[in-house]
Formats: structure tokens, sequence, C-alpha cells
């Protein structure tokens, strides 16, 4: 049995495998909504809502001229070279697969060998047919790989950093959405918590209650709390923490006090102290990524070795 | 409807299936009768699932730098109970010799001594790497793993080609063709007695630990790979996670003290063995090639300290250097004491001026191989090659007549396979692997069997278009049970045990919902 630890370099894919595939899932969801509210909405500009799109995901617009929503699908969509984009992330997912393929379960390679592999004809059929199948499929594939990962791995290490990157991306990906301005029924749909809202407190969508749930829902998994706790959890089991004061852990200490302003926050006032509740949750997603590139992955680049001359 | 076999037209060459048309050899007549009244469309929509199969599952290899699917063709390869003894008993007796003549070469060098290898022939080779004399390998091997290659001539003979004492690989399409062919085609497997090959990956965990330091009782043993960009990458991946090993890249491994530790999250981890896949070349970088980055630099130094097994020994290569196999048959005699089981291919050495003379001026008639060429590099077929082919090849082989080896060309045993919409014969050849844990060699029933899929083609390597065929070994004795199967579906003997029933939920709710 080995209980010791595992190659930095299947570590560190793990823990990109979580975040691409969350990245791919997020982004589905949220062209998703954006596209639901263009083609609802008949007052909306959709050059404006298209850069405004693009400065929430944190892409550059791809020209100057006025922007359509083909745009956006490709850029966001399509773009295999852009690995923020869907299909780039699902093909960095899954060339870190290939790389950890001995580690990760043969099921979940498949899962996103197949996924990989099907890019090219489902972005035929979604220009025939409509993105929302794209994007429907996208969103079934991120869940198949979650439920295989559930299902197939062992609760190891590995397990962890793969729901480390997973939890921390999540919270990246949220943290930005107050840029859809106002639209909160678009947002919940963006963050895939219209329905669980719904169940929670009804109809009525009071922008003080979607800010209190995408942020400090204790129970909705998709809530930055929640995602917060989770990755918290990961790093503590990851290194347990032994000092008897303060924290030592440089990746822990950002996604702890994060965690904590939210737990603890005032709702009364978050809606006025959103944006910077915000920024800080982005602040506190990069540390954190920095801090475990170089506590667990880091490696010394391959060196050339000279042979001296006789 | 045709049936598939009556439209196959045998070639001139041994046929595996076929002693006539429509006459299947004994041991193909139960896979005869499954498959001669499925239709070849059937056969077609079939390969086609499989191909889809081996791309979803990434079976691929690196073609022109394109992941392809293995072609895996739907008609096995079968050999019977005494031909499997045969091939094991030759294969043996012949990694037993070279393991001797490696151990010989790399200390005293009697057998240059005895003149039964000039000993200019040994230095030549690319492949005698002074790095390795010294190395006292724990268990005694060097050959952990090798792959003798047997083609099957005009006579139903079989005969080696070549031996591959470094890296054979391949392996894996072994494993996942069973797995593949079982789950597209249950009923050919129904009637037959087959060896599994899943034991592969035990036997060879069981050699590496073997092959571990002294003193090392519980070993960490590795597979070393260049990485996700090499052609036989799945393989590496798919022995490492079969064994439960780490799959480690050069850039994975630090060497300090000539010990070889790998970098893990939870610091730094020993290393004892290690299946390496990269070539001597790329090894180590401070010994081989200085620009190698796909190397461990010190691994060599830590292998010579005899702190770290490398499986397979570096420097194997001088024995499989094709100049070396013709001297195969002398090694056996002379470390053995026994005859060859299995000969080789008629060979000329172009050492002698009368006989490269003779090779010169008869290009068109023979095989041209170099000798330290693999995957079919290189190799010119006399008799198929046009006229300024063999202007070119005639002057490249008078300029280095150490580098090459003249074979008579053989016509390879044909089996049926599967083309377009017909089945067609295509030349074959085998390749079982052997595993050398100290103790005994053991050989993985069956092997590889590649098959040419251009019409007339007589090489198989995958890197030129070959593909593969399920190989099957039948066990000796017949099936214990009478064969009622067929005739009556014997219903296995139900064993009465505590069985409590499946909670079959809330029923009367459901029922009350109706």
């Amino acid at each position: 049995m080995r209980t010791v630890g595992m190659l930095s370099r299947i570590a560190e894919s793990l823990f990109w495998i979580g975040r691409y595939v969350e990245r791919a899932d997020d982004t589905a969801r949220i062209l998703d909504a954006f596209l639901a509210r263009i083609l609802e909405d008949p007052w909306v500009d959709e050059d404006a809502a298209c850069r405004s799109l693009l400065a929430i995901l944190g892409s550059a617009p791809p020209h100057d001229a006025r922007l359509t929503t083909g745009d956006v699908l490709e850029l966001l969509g399509f773009d295999l070279d852009n690995p923020s984009s869907i299909a780039g992330a699902l093909s960095s997912a899954r060339e870190n697969a290939r790389g950890a393929r001995e580690t990760i379960s043969s099921e979940m390679w498949e899962c996103l060998n197949v996924t990989w592999h099907s890019l090219p004809s489902r972005r035929v059929a979604a220009e025939h047919l409509g993105p929302a199948l794209f994007l429907g499929f996208v969103r079934e594939r991120a869940a198949v790989l979650a439920g295989l990962a559930e299902s197939t791995m062992s609760r190891d290490d590995g397990w962890r950093f793969l729901v480390l990157g997973r939890s921390l991306e999540r919270v990246d990906m949220t943290a930005p959405q107050d840029g859809f301005a106002e639209q909160w029924r678009t947002v919940l749909r963006a963050c895939g918590a219209d329905e669980s809202f719904l169940r929670t407190h009804g109809g009525d969508v009071v922008p003080q209650r979607v800010a209190e749930f995408l942020l400090l829902d204790r129970l909705f998994p998709r809530s930055a709390l929640h995602a917060l706790t989770e990755a918290e959890d990961c790093l503590e089991a990851l290194a347990p923490s032994t000092e008897r004061a303060g924290m030592a852990d440089a990746a822990r200490r950002p996604v702890g006090q994060a965690r904590t302003r939210l737990e603890y926050a005032d709702a009364a006032t978050l809606l006025d102290d959103l944006p910077t509740h915000l920024r800080a949750l982005q602040r506190a997603c990069a540390a954190a990524s920095a801090a475990v590139k170089a506590r667990y992955f880091d490696q010394t680049m391959p060196v050339a070795w000279a042979h001296e001359g006789v | 409807m045709a049936d598939v076999f009556d439209q196959y037209a045998m070639a001139d060459a041994w046929d595996e299936m076929f002693d006539r048309p429509g006459e299947p050899r004994p041991a193909y007549r139960s896979l005869f009768a499954t498959l001669q009244p499925l239709s070849v469309g059937d056969l077609r929509s079939r390969a086609d699932q499989l191909a889809r199969v081996f791309t979803d599952r990434g079976v691929t290899f690196a073609y022109a730098g394109e992941e392809r699917p293995f072609p895996l063709d739907l008609i096995p390869r079968i050999l019977d109970a005494v031909e499997w003894d045969t091939i094991t008993r030759a294969v043996r007796q012949r990694v037993l010799a070279l393991e001797k003549f490696l151990a010989d070469v790399y200390s005293q060098g009697e057998v240059l001594a005895d003149g039964v290898v000039p000993r200019r022939l040994v230095l030549s080779s690319a492949h005698f790497h002074r790095e390795a004399a010294g190395i006292e390998p724990a268990n005694g091997v060097r050959v952990h793993v090798s792959g003798v290659d047997l083609i099957r001539d005009e006579v139903g003979k079989f005969r080696v080609l070549e031996d591959n004492l470094r890296i054979p690989s391949g392996v894996s399409y072994v494993i996942e063709n069973r797995r593949a062919l079982s789950q597209t085609l249950p009923s050919l497997f129904a009637e037959a007695r087959v060896h599994p090959v899943d034991d592969y990956p035990a036997r060879l965990l069981g050699a590496l630990r073997a092959a571990a330091p002294e003193g090392v009782t519980d070993p960490c043993v590795v597979v070393l790979t260049p990485g996700v960009y090499n052609a036989a990458y799945f393989e590496h991946a798919l022995l490492a996670r079969l064994m439960g090993v780490e799959l480690v890249e050069g850039r994975d491994l630090v060497c300090s003290a000539n010990r070889v530790r790998m970098r893990t999250t939870q610091g730094e981890r020993p290393v004892h063995v290690v299946y390496r896949r990269v070539d001597d070349e790329f090894l180590d970088p401070l010994h081989f090639r200085p620009d190698s980055v796909i190397g461990c630099p010190g691994i060599v130094n830590a292998a010579r300290a005899g702190h770290v097994t490398l499986a397979n020994a570096i420097g194997n290569g001088v024995a499989d250097d094709k100049l070396l196999y013709t001297y195969v048959p002398d090694l056996i005699r002379y470390y053995l004491s026994e005859e060859p089981i299995i000969s080789n291919v008629e060979t000329h050495r172009l050492d002698d001026d009368d006989v490269l003379e003779h090779v010169l001026s008869h290009l068109d008639e023979l095989v041209l191989k170099p000798v330290d060429g693999a995957g079919g590099k290189g190799i010119v077929i006399g008799p198929q090659a046009d006229e300024p082919t063999l202007a070119a090849l005639r002057q490249t082989v008078a300029a280095d007549p150490r580098g090459w080896i003249a074979q008579r060309p053989v016509a390879l045993s044909t089996s049926p396979t599967l083309i377009g919409d017909k089945l067609a014969p295509r030349h074959i050849d085998l390749r079982p692997y052997a595993v050398n844990d100290g103790t005994d060699v053991w050989l993985l029933p069956g092997g590889l069997t590649r098959v040419a899929l251009p019409e007339g083609t007589l090489v198989v390597n995958s890197s030129q278009g070959g593909g593969s065929k399920d190989t099957w070994v039948l066990a000796t004795e017949p099936s214990p049970m009478p064969r009622a199967r067929s005739v009556a579906p014997a219903q296995p003997e139900v064993i009465p045990h505590d069985v409590s029933a499946r909670d079959a939920g809330p029923r009367e709710q459901v029922a009350g919902q109706q």
C-alpha cells in the first residue's frame, strides 16, 4: 500500500484537469445565459453586451468592428488555441489527462478523450442547429467526468488536487459576474443557480438575495463560500496544520481568509460591498494557485548537459 | 448472401488458415465454422466498431504526427499447442544464449578470445557501450523483456527474423487486441480454448522486482517514458497502470550521490528499478547524447554503483545487431551445447569480398537490411525495388559492408485479412514476448501478430502501414467437459447459499399510486 506522496507532475495535471473542466462547464453556462438574454430581450445592444461579456471572462475583443454573438461563440466556444474557450479548455484537460493516464481511471481518460474527439463534429452540429446543443453537451460531459471521478477515484491526494483545482476555478469564475450589471436572473442562470435559488427563496428575485445566495450560501455547491470551504478542506488534508499559532501554509492562508470574510460577512451590507468582495475573491484564488504551484508542482526545467571539450 | 470465405483467393505463400481453398487447417476449423455463415458486411461493421473503440480508448500510435488507431484485423491468428511449445523452447533457448553472450562480452570476452564471434564485429557495433562493462546486474539478468521476431516460410517452417533485446514494443496491443476482439466478436471465443494474455503485467512486475538491487526488500519500480509524444506512449501508460507503478519522465527523476529519486508532492522518494522505455542514447546526457532532455543525468552512474537497476540493461543492442544475428546459432552451440530449435533465415555476411561481390551483383534477388535498423527502416526488398533504388543501394552497401546483411527473400506466410469489403491474404509475422526473471524465461502466450496491409508487402511494422491480429494459443488438453454446449446448453449447477432477497422498494405504495 502506498501512502507517500504522488509525482509532482501528475499532481499538477490533476489540478489542471479540475480547473479546465470546470472552466469549460462554467463558460458553457455563462454563454448559455448570455445568449438566452440576447435572444429574449429585444432592447439589448448586441455589441455592448458582447464586449461586457468578454470583459467578464477576461478576453480581449477579437476586432474593433461591431461584435456579434457569432464572434463571442467563436472566441469563447470553439477557439482551440484559447485555453479560456470551451474547446481550448477541454483540449488542455485532455492533454493533461494524456500525461497522467496511468493515474486517473481509464474511464476518466476515455471520457475526456471521447469529448475531445467529438469537438469538431459538435461544432458542425452547432452551426446547423444552434449553440444550445453544443453548450448542453459540454455541461453533460463535465458532469460525466465529475461523476466518474466521484465513483472511480480513491480519496487520496490525487483526488484532492482534482477537487482543489475545480473549487478554485469555480470561485474564480463566479467572482467577475457582477459585470452582468443588475441582470440578476442572467447571473443566476450563468452560475447554474437559477433553479436552486427559486426553490430556496421563491420566485421574487431580490438583488440582495441573489448576491447572498451566490456568495454566502452554505448549502448550494456552486456558491463561493461552498467552493472555498471545499478548497480549504483539500489543502488541510494535503498538509495538515501542526503549528500552534498562525498559518504557515501559504496556499491555505488566502483561501481561509477569503472563506472567513464571507462566512462572517454582514448580509445586510453585502450588496454595497459586492465589488470589494469580488475583487478580494479573485486575488485570493490567484494567490492560492501560485502557492500550490510553488509548494507541490515546481520542477526544475530540463537542462541541456554539455560535455566538456577535450 | 455470400459466405465470408467463398471469395478468398490464396496467395503464393504458406497460408496460416487454409491448407487448400475451402479446407481450413485443424486448428482453424472451429473458427471457420463460426465465421463462415457471417456476411462480409457484418464483419465490416464490426471492424468499424472496433476502430471506434480504439480511438475512444486512445489505443493509438503516432503516424505522420497524428494519433491513429492501431488497425486490428478481426480474423485471429491461431497457434496450436505443439507449435507453441516449439516456439517457447526456441525463444527461451535464444534468450538464454544471448544473456550469456552479453554477460561475457561485457566482462571477460571469452567468446571473442575463442574466436566464435570476431572481436571487431563487437567493437564496431553502434550499440556496444563501454559504459555497460562492469555493471553486474543484481540477479544476472540483462534481457528482462525481449521480442524475438519469427516468420513462417514457404513450407510452413518457423524461422527467426531478428532479435529485439533493447526496448521491444507492442505488447500493449496484444492485451488491447484480446480485450477488443472478445468484446466485438464474443462468439469467436465461445468454442475455443484460448490461453489468456492478461498475466503479462504481473509477470513483468515480478521480473522487475526480482531484479532490484541487493538488499532492497520492497523495491520501488517505475516505468520511464520519453513522454506523451513518443509513438509508444500509450503502451508505457498501460503497463504502468496495469502494474500499479508510477509512469515517470526524465524530469520527474533526480540523481544525487549515485541514487535515483523521484519528485513527489511529499518530497523525493527513492527509486530502485527503472523499466526504461528510453533508448540508450537518450538515457543519460552525462554518458550519451548531451543534448537529450528526456533522460536523467546521473542514472547510469547510479546503475554502475548498483543502487538502481535498469531494465533492460544498457548495451544490449550489441546482441541484437543484425550482423551478430548470423552468429546466434553458433552462440547457442557455444554456450548451451544445444542445436538451435528454430533456424535463422539464410543470411549472407558481407565481410568476405567474394560474398560481397556476389551479393552486389544479385541485389535484385535479395533482401538488404541495415544492421542497426529498427521498425523496418532502410530495408530494401530486391525483387520489389526499382533500378534507381538498387543502384543507390549498391553504392551504399559497397561503401559500408559492415552496415548491412543480405537475406534470401522469404515469402512470409499469409492470413485472411479484411481489406475493404472482402477477405484477402496478407503477409504476417509473429513477435512473442519473453520475460526473464532470473529463474525462468516466461513467454506471453501468443504475442503480437503483425500484418502488412498493402497487398504483397512484406514489411509489417506499424510505422510502415502495418496492422495486427489477435494471436491465439490453443490449450493442449481437450475440454474436460463433454462439448455439450453446442448440443444442449448445460445449466450451471446452482449452489444454494444464504441469499436474502433484494429490497424491492415500497411496493405497496407504488401499487397504491396506480
